[in-house]
């Protein structure tokens, strides 16, 4: 590799952990914000404007306190744990674009800190890693509820990482790749027929993953929720019947770690439903003439021109996202938690099931040339 | 017996029923009115007979209690302890009045007891200190919640 590359890579992972980090304190406080105005409360409203600042509060609180590590615990395991469900929360945005690409001299820069052709399977087997923070946690601590905790939550993310799997393989199958970058660069082209009905020039119907596979898409974001552990699939910390789950013996800065874990994971998962299903960083629909509006007002040619259009493609990405991780906690405050057998009936009898069928329709959508 | 509601294709298939909480949730973000009270800046309105902090009324500088026991009697608690004196004009009074706050359930039994209007219970509700409090007579006698 080039000096080039390497500041290339360096810099957009720098951007991307930077980003993600400052995402984590937001979404708390949109979380806790959001959940007191939909049950009539106001949430926290001192700290800074808006109470923007509690989080940064919060931060403080948890790096002083006392870090106490219980004698019956297992220590290594104990204090590892936190860090195996960060880190891979953090991995998996490695391979979802937020942006398309732009000539920097000779070098086409693709804002994607890699641009892996395995993409998919790469969000797949770093997603699956996140268990394993879980599973050591909950061994760790040597207490029978974060144990119940843990088995649950491995329990759950295998099945319902069976059907997430399943039912990307219909995006695969339309966008016949598993590059991230060139599923989002597919889903700039629009709709042309519908089966053998050929849609008329002015129903310009965008050709997003979600146009494509709604049925898919479904399953997708039901297998998601359980696979990020929120409402209303949280039963690894159902705090009515475990406590707290798989971390209930950690306190202060490694407690925050698996809540950061959490929350970077939903973050990932917003991003992939962006990316797959919502065009990614293709602009939304009316974002083409604000950019041209912007570029011919400013008067912006050549290389600025560009840039533009990059941030306007990063904006388009940030508010899908924005929009999913809203809809996160707009869930979770709306649907109460499932018992477990029920879960596992709607993971197993209902989520496999569909997501084979699907598959099964796409392959013969697909081996006709209709989508 | 437990009836079992008839649900039909659309209903067992939740989606749309999801779709309708979504709203209602989001109805209530926006739009149903806040029940919080913002405690410094806002107060919770308490009827007149509410029982908070004691104090003790006097008139013209002297207080009304005569020291008949009649509270320390009648308190379940047992909270107030009181020692009586004599005045130079041969009146009975208080030499020790206190109120010892970690016993007291403010049950206003001693504010129903006393013939002589004294010792009374006031609106206030902050009371809450980092110590054992047992109010004296000095304390009760600026009657912080006579208005």
């Amino acid at each position: 590799m080039e000096t080039f590359d390497w500041i290339e890579v360096g810099a957009k992972a720098a951007f991307l952990v930077i980003v993600l980090l400052q995402v984590v304190p937001i979404m708390v406080w949109v979380e806790r914000r959001g959940s007191a105005l939909m049950q009539n409360r106001l949430g926290p409203n001192r700290c800074g404007p808006l109470g923007l600042l509690q989080s940064l509060a919060d931060v403080v609180k948890f790096l002083w306190k006392e870090d106490p590590v219980p004698g019956h615990v297992e220590p290594f395991y104990y204090l590892l744990a936190p860090l195996v469900s960060v880190v891979p929360a953090f991995m998996t945005f490695a391979v979802i674009p937020f942006a398309s690409s732009i000539q920097i001299g000779t070098h086409t820069v693709h804002f994607q800190v890699a641009d892996l052709n395995v993409g998919l399977l790469y969000v797949f087997s770093i997603a699956s890693l996140g268990v394993y923070g879980i599973i050591m946690a909950g061994w760790a601590s040597n207490n029978k509820y974060t144990m119940l905790g843990s088995l649950r939550s491995s329990s759950q993310m295998i099945s319902y990482e069976l059907s997430m799997g399943l039912s990307v393989i219909g995006i695969i199958m339309t966008f016949s790749s598993l590059k991230l970058g060139d599923i989002a660069q597919q889903q700039g082209q629009f709709i042309t027929q519908i089966g053998p009905i050929v849609l008329p020039e002015w129903l310009a119907i965008p050709r997003w993953g979600i146009f494509l596979q709604p049925l898919g898409f479904l399953i997708f974001l039901v297998s998601v929720f359980a696979e990020t552990n929120r409402l209303p699939f949280d039963l690894p910390e159902g705090e009515s019947e475990l406590v707290a789950g798989y971390h209930l013996e950690y306190g202060a800065m490694k407690f925050a770690l698996f809540m950061m874990a959490e929350y970077l994971n939903m973050t990932t998962a917003s991003g992939l439903l962006a990316t797959l299903y919502f065009g990614g960083w293709q602009l939304l629909p009316g974002m083409h003439t604000i950019l041209g509006l912007v570029q011919s007002s400013l008067g912006l040619t050549g290389m600025a021109a560009e840039w533009a259009r990059v941030l306007f493609e990063g904006t388009s990405f940030s508010i899908k996202t924005a929009f999913f991780m809203w809809f996160f906690v707009w869930v979770r405050w709306t649907l109460p938690r499932f018992r477990y057998d029920q879960l596992m009936d709607l993971g197993w009898k209902v989520m496999l099931p569909l997501s084979l069928a699907n598959i099964f329709i796409t392959a013969i959508l697909t081996f006709y040339g209709w989508v | 017996m437990l009836l079992k509601k008839k649900k039909g294709f659309i209903q067992e298939l939740y989606l749309v029923e999801i779709i309708k909480g979504l709203m209602i949730t989001m109805k209530n973000m926006l739009f149903a009115p806040k029940v919080t009270i913002q405690f410094p800046e806002e107060r919770r309105n308490y009827s007149d007979r509410f029982r908070g902090m004691h104090y003790i009324k006097a008139t013209n500088g002297v207080e009304n209690c005569t020291a008949c026991m009649l509270c320390p009697t009648v308190c379940p608690a047992e909270c107030i302890h009181i020692e009586a004196g004599e005045r130079p004009d041969k009146e009975k009074y208080p030499v020790k009045f206190e109120i010892d706050l970690l016993r007291c359930c403010f049950c206003g039994m001693c504010e129903e007891a006393c013939p002589k209007d004294a010792i009374k219970l006031s609106n206030i509700y902050e009371m809450s200190t980092t110590y054992r409090e047992v109010y004296d007579k000095q304390f009760l006698l600026e009657q912080r919640g006579n208005k």
